[in-house]
């Protein structure tokens, strides 16, 4: 009964205080707005930075007649770890086929005196490409630790560089969350008080007349919770269309950018943003309005 | 029913508000409590409402010793003692009706008796046609019998009453005393903390004065106790 009642209050409230809970709606939409467009940006780094990933290899080769079955031994235990994605074995005769087509291109007849004689005979190799590059160290070890192993060949630049670029980003997401969310909780628990000064009355009569402190609290706490939702509904819906109008407007007028940076579809985007929005609108109204109701109890 | 055994109240190092006092009132009893202003009445009603505690001494309400009722037994404690204030406090956004049926809603009384018990108090304080006014469309008179239906739609053993005719003219003031007489007759401990001394004089019933915070007197229809 007393439940549904605060639910039931906590719709009246908003009701009851029209511009206090527009402001608070505005507050937690402009917070969560905020959050909405950086969220986007740091998901399509984020891609852009694993498509990059995926196109560093390690290139694994191997001391003279080394048997291909121990080749193909080695190649079955890297395959099996877990920062591996693909392990593509690259036999001798691969290896002068596409060397053929790389450097005697329009003069093939040349090539062919190799023909029977195999220049590259003993490159057969494998080209590793990992899922995380900042395994790259680990694995080389791993692999180096082969005897049969002659070299490794890694582009350590681009795995550092990719890799410290990945921790920043890690690093300055959390932070700007972090700011985001203490900012909204501050704005919200300020927009609140505002309207508990202004029902103070009410909240001493309800706690004489022997209201219990959830009794009280919880229609204040139902008014942050629904805040919460409105406040960051409204900005995900506007957000939904502007990021599907940018990526159609950059299309459009800059190719060089499209060649660049491959967009991630709303869908993709949108699947983790609506989550991560609604828990953090909900959870700022209600931690907001929770703390702030708490103070005022005390008659 | 309400007793105060050598009770103490300091604010801070000064005077205390209350010093020493000593009261007893039996169940069914009207007792004005009169006294200058910041003489400790409504200190006193604040000890009985567990709003404050006593620095010293005990307080006994329908058996229970209040020292030792918990933060959290406080709502069920008030639930048990009605009160009525100078300044009405009604909820402004909410009719007639809503008012009284709040401090049902408060205990968790179900709608469908919340539907039978309102209208009987308000018909009982003579207020049931204006069940759906607002407090701003009422008498000063008026809103303070609303608020007696809300101190009483729970059945409380106990009621007190703040300085509850200090807003109201003399005519109306007379009305609410009628209806706190009338409340008590029907078996109600009242307990009115008042300034109003033609008023005191006139209902001949016991009067506890309080001055800088001691008792002064403890007397019945002008005679002492």
């Amino acid at each position: 009964m007393s439940f549904f009642y605060s639910i039931q209050q906590g719709f009246k409230n908003i009701m009851r205080n029209k511009l206090f809970s527009l402001v608070s709606i505005a507050t937690m939409s402009a917070c969560i707005f905020l959050f909405g467009i950086f969220f986007m940006i740091v998901t399509n780094f984020q891609k852009m930075v694993r498509t990059a990933e995926e196109g560093v290899a390690i290139t694994v080769f191997f001391q003279d007649n080394t048997s291909e079955e121990t080749i193909f031994d080695i190649g079955q235990k890297i395959g099996m770890r877990p920062e591996v994605r693909d392990c593509i074995y690259v036999s001798a005769e691969e290896a002068w086929e596409d060397f053929k087509v790389d450097y005697f291109r329009g003069a093939e007849e040349l090539a062919e005196g190799f023909e029977n004689d195999n220049p590259l005979a003993n490159s057969a190799h494998y080209e590793i490409y990992i899922n995380d590059v900042s395994m790259q160290n680990a694995l080389v070890t791993y692999i180096e630790a082969f005897p049969e192993v002659s070299s490794v060949h890694r582009s350590e630049v681009a795995a550092n560089t990719l890799t410290d670029f990945n921790n920043l980003l890690k690093y300055i997401s959390v932070s700007i969350i972090v700011i985001l969310f203490l900012v909204a909780i501050f704005l919200i628990s300020n927009t609140v008080n505002v309207g508990i000064a202004v029902r103070k009355e009410e909240i001493a009569v309800m706690k004489l007349i022997g209201a219990t402190d959830y009794f009280v609290r919880a229609p204040f706490v139902v008014e942050g919770i629904l805040i919460g939702l409105i406040g960051s509904a409204i900005p995900l819906v506007i957000l939904y269309f502007l990021y599907q109008k940018i990526i159609e407007y950059i299309a459009d007028r800059f190719n060089f950018i499209n060649s660049i940076i491959d967009f991630l579809p709303a869908s993709n985007v949108f699947r983790f943003l609506i989550p991560a929005a609604l828990i953090l609108g909900v959870g700022v109204g209600f931690i907001g309005s929770a703390i702030t109701v708490r103070k005022h109890l005390r008659v | 029913m309400i007793k105060l055994e050598h009770v103490y109240k300091a604010y801070s190092a000064g005077i205390p508000a209350l010093n020493d006092v000593n009261i007893h009132i039996s169940e069914g009893e009207f007792v004005f409590i009169v006294g200058e202003s910041g003489s400790g009445k409504s200190t006193l009603i604040k000890l009985l409402l567990k709003e404050l505690e006593p620095t010293e001494g005990t307080i006994i309400i329908n058996g229970k010793e209040l020292n030792r009722v918990k933060r959290r037994q406080i709502p069920k404690y008030r639930r048990n003692v009605g009160v009525v204030f100078q300044d009405f406090r009604l909820l402004k956004d909410r009719n007639v009706y809503e008012n009284v049926a709040f401090a049902q809603r408060v205990i968790g009384m179900p709608t469908r008796r919340i539907k039978k018990s309102v209208p009987r108090v308000l018909s009982m304080v003579g207020l049931a046609a204006k069940y759906k006014s607002k407090p701003r469309e009422l008498s000063g008179g008026e809103q303070q019998r609303v608020a007696i239906a809300r101190a009483l739609v729970n059945e409380p053993k106990i009621l007190l009453a703040d300085e509850p005719t200090g807003n109201l003219d003399n005519a109306n003031a007379w009305e609410i005393m009628k209806l706190l007489q009338e409340i008590n007759r029907r078996g109600t401990t009242v307990l009115v903390v008042t300034h109003n001394i033609d008023i005191v004089r006139a209902m001949q019933k016991r009067v506890i004065t309080i001055n800088q915070g001691v008792i002064e007197s403890d007397t019945i229809s002008g005679g002492e106790e």
